[in-house]
């Protein structure tokens, strides 16, 4: 029940702060323009072109815009939660809701609920959003969706628990640089294992699994996009999004074991740490 | 007053190398309001803190209301007013007292009834529906006080409750703690105004450089020591010796004497003596030792941070 509460408190604090309108409004910009431009891709000369390209072409968009989406994603869930605990803490309103008879483990599951609350709210708007603007528009529906909003939201998840794990330990602001920092490592990592992939190096395949090893989350995008993706682009391994060396399902796994542990990291340490 | 409210043996906290508090050894009895003073830097906020398990001791043990400190329920009984107020300004004042109130699972009649009882108690009944970060410092310390209240707390911490108010305001204070004294209630209140805790609270232990040094009941402050300041002619060193049957330290300056009294009932005693002893007694004035100067006494003036 105090969970609740406190997921509440949490997803009202966004709503109250302008941080999840802004958001949705300017999400909703986006799909604007993801549309318009879809709209005048499929009626512009490429209306001449074969129902293959064409079919082939609109998958490319939607994965560009999926990953404009992913992008927006991990950004709103970072630097929406990097303040939550450490800017707590520092300025001592945590100490009034750990005084009472709650928990201390149910402070953060209730804000982490609440943030979970708000990410699976944008995910669902902003890829639904894409998904169900390329279904009206173009008439072609992404395979595998259910997977692949899965692990979008799992990298969201990721990301989530880990800007809650430093915050425990440091200040806002190295926060987000620590969550940032190691997302854009495994950013830079997964695009190592893809050229490494397409240019037959073994060597930079397996530093990009390393890397992915130490932050999984890109790792789930590049999967969920090669679920999303089109047969055909996957076959021929040219993609940028995970066409050429596709993550495992043991990677999968491995990220999902890597967020319990974050996660679980994050309770033990707010449950012992000094107010 | 009998049973023992807040008991704590060798309560230690270190930050690394820093001890914040060295041993921390206190009783507080239920019903009374104990004062805990200190420079600033002497551990006071840390000792509440671990009180109230916001801070977790290095070494030593600790019951509040008759549980280990930091127990769930026993928070349940507990009121704090930190001395640095912060809430979720985005709220309003009966928004906050709401959500606050729902983690102590009050019912939502009984709590709309509270909430609007209390800060009408504190003077917010007409801003109680404007966001808190529209508040004043003083305002804010007010809803921290009827938040602290929310529960019907058995135990009332308050650090440096007064801080940010004005005169009003600290009148307004004392009468809420006056009350809930007067309904049993126990109060811990961390404060710099003398003034004040000499009227509240019924003891103070001092505590210097992480550590109590000694606890004082308030009422044998007022009822007890005097210093008396004497003005007087053939005085000898002899008639002065003798002084010190009541008195130590004696203070001579030429006519001049200062002298402490453990009671005031001692000063015709006194008088006898010197008008006995053929001196010229000019003046005398009894003053009773302030909790200001008797703090000055006992923690020094050194060490505050």
């Amino acid at each position: 029940m105090r969970i609740w509460i406190i997921a509440e408190l949490t997803f009202r604090e966004a709503a109250r702060r302008k941080i999840l309108w802004t958001a949705l409004l300017l999400g909703l910009a986006f799909l604007t323009l993801y549309g318009l431009g879809l709209h005048l891709m499929l009626t512009g000369p490429a209306a001449q072109a074969s129902a293959l390209e064409r079919r082939e072409g609109t998958n490319a968009l939607l994965i560009v815009g999926l990953y404009a989406v992913n992008f927006l994603m991990v950004m709103m869930t970072v630097l929406s939660s990097v303040d939550t605990l450490p800017g707590e803490i520092a300025s001592g309103i945590i100490q009034s809701i750990a005084i009472k008879p709650v928990n201390r483990w149910e402070v953060v599951l209730g804000k982490w609920l609440g943030f979970v609350a708000m990410l699976t709210l944008y995910i669902l708007l902003m890829a639904g959003g894409v998904l169900t603007l390329t279904g009206v528009l173009a008439g072609y529906t992404a395979h595998n969706v259910a997977p692949g909003l899965g692990l979008m939201w799992m990298e969201g998840l990721l990301l989530l628990s880990m800007t809650f794990l430093w915050g425990t330990r440091f200040s806002t602001l190295a926060t987000g640089v620590l969550t940032f920092g190691l997302h854009g490592l495994a950013f830079i990592g997964g695009w190592i294992e893809e050229f490494g992939a397409l240019s037959h190096s073994q060597a930079a395949v397996k530093l990009g699994v390393i890397t992915s090893l130490i932050m999984p989350s890109e790792a789930l995008w590049r999967r969920a996009a090669s679920e999303m993706q089109s047969p055909v682009v996957n076959a021929l391994g040219v993609s940028p999004f995970g066409g050429a060396s596709v993550p495992s399902t043991a990677m999968v796994i491995y990220a999902g074991l890597f967020l319990i542990a974050a996660f679980s990291l994050t309770l033990r340490r707010f449950s012992r740490k000094d107010l | 007053m009998g049973e023992t409210i807040i008991r704590t043996e060798k309560l230690r906290k270190t930050f690394g190398p820093t001890v914040a508090v060295k041993e921390l050894n206190l009783e507080v009895k239920r019903g009374e309001a104990f004062a805990f003073l200190g420079l600033n830097g002497a551990g006071k906020t840390t000792s509440v803190k671990m009180l109230l398990g916001l801070v977790f001791p290095t070494s030593g043990e600790a019951a509040v209301l008759g549980r280990p400190i930091g127990d769930r329920e026993v928070r349940r009984k507990i009121g704090f007013l930190p001395e640095h107020f912060r809430f979720h300004e985005w709220l309003t004042a009966t928004e906050l007292m709401r959500m606050h109130g729902r983690l102590y699972d009050i019912a939502a009649k009984q709590l709309a009834e509270r909430t609007a009882s209390l800060l009408d108690l504190v003077g917010l009944g007409r801003f109680a529906e404007k966001r808190l970060h529209g508040y004043s410092k003083g305002m804010l310390q007010r809803t921290g006080l009827a938040l602290a209240l929310l529960n019907d707390p058995d135990l009332i911490f308050l650090d440096e409750p007064t801080s940010g108010l004005d005169p009003s305001g600290r009148l307004l204070v004392r009468d809420i703690i006056k009350d809930q004294r007067s309904r049993g209630k126990t109060i811990f209140l961390n404060s710099h105004l003398l003034s004040e805790v000499e009227v509240i609270c019924d003891r103070a232990a001092f505590i210097k450089q992480g550590e109590v040094v000694e606890v004082r009941e308030l009422q044998k402050l007022i009822e007890g020591d005097i210093t008396v300041s004497i003005r007087a002619r053939n005085l000898s060193p002899d008639i002065i010796q003798g002084l010190s049957q009541w008195s130590t330290p004696i203070r001579a300056d030429g006519e001049h004497l200062t002298i402490n009294l453990a009671s005031e009932l001692l000063l015709p005693e006194v008088v006898r003596y010197l008008v006995s002893r053929g001196v010229d007694l000019y003046s005398l004035s009894p003053k009773r030792l302030s909790l200001e100067e008797l703090f000055i006494q006992i923690v020094g003036t050194e060490g505050g941070l």
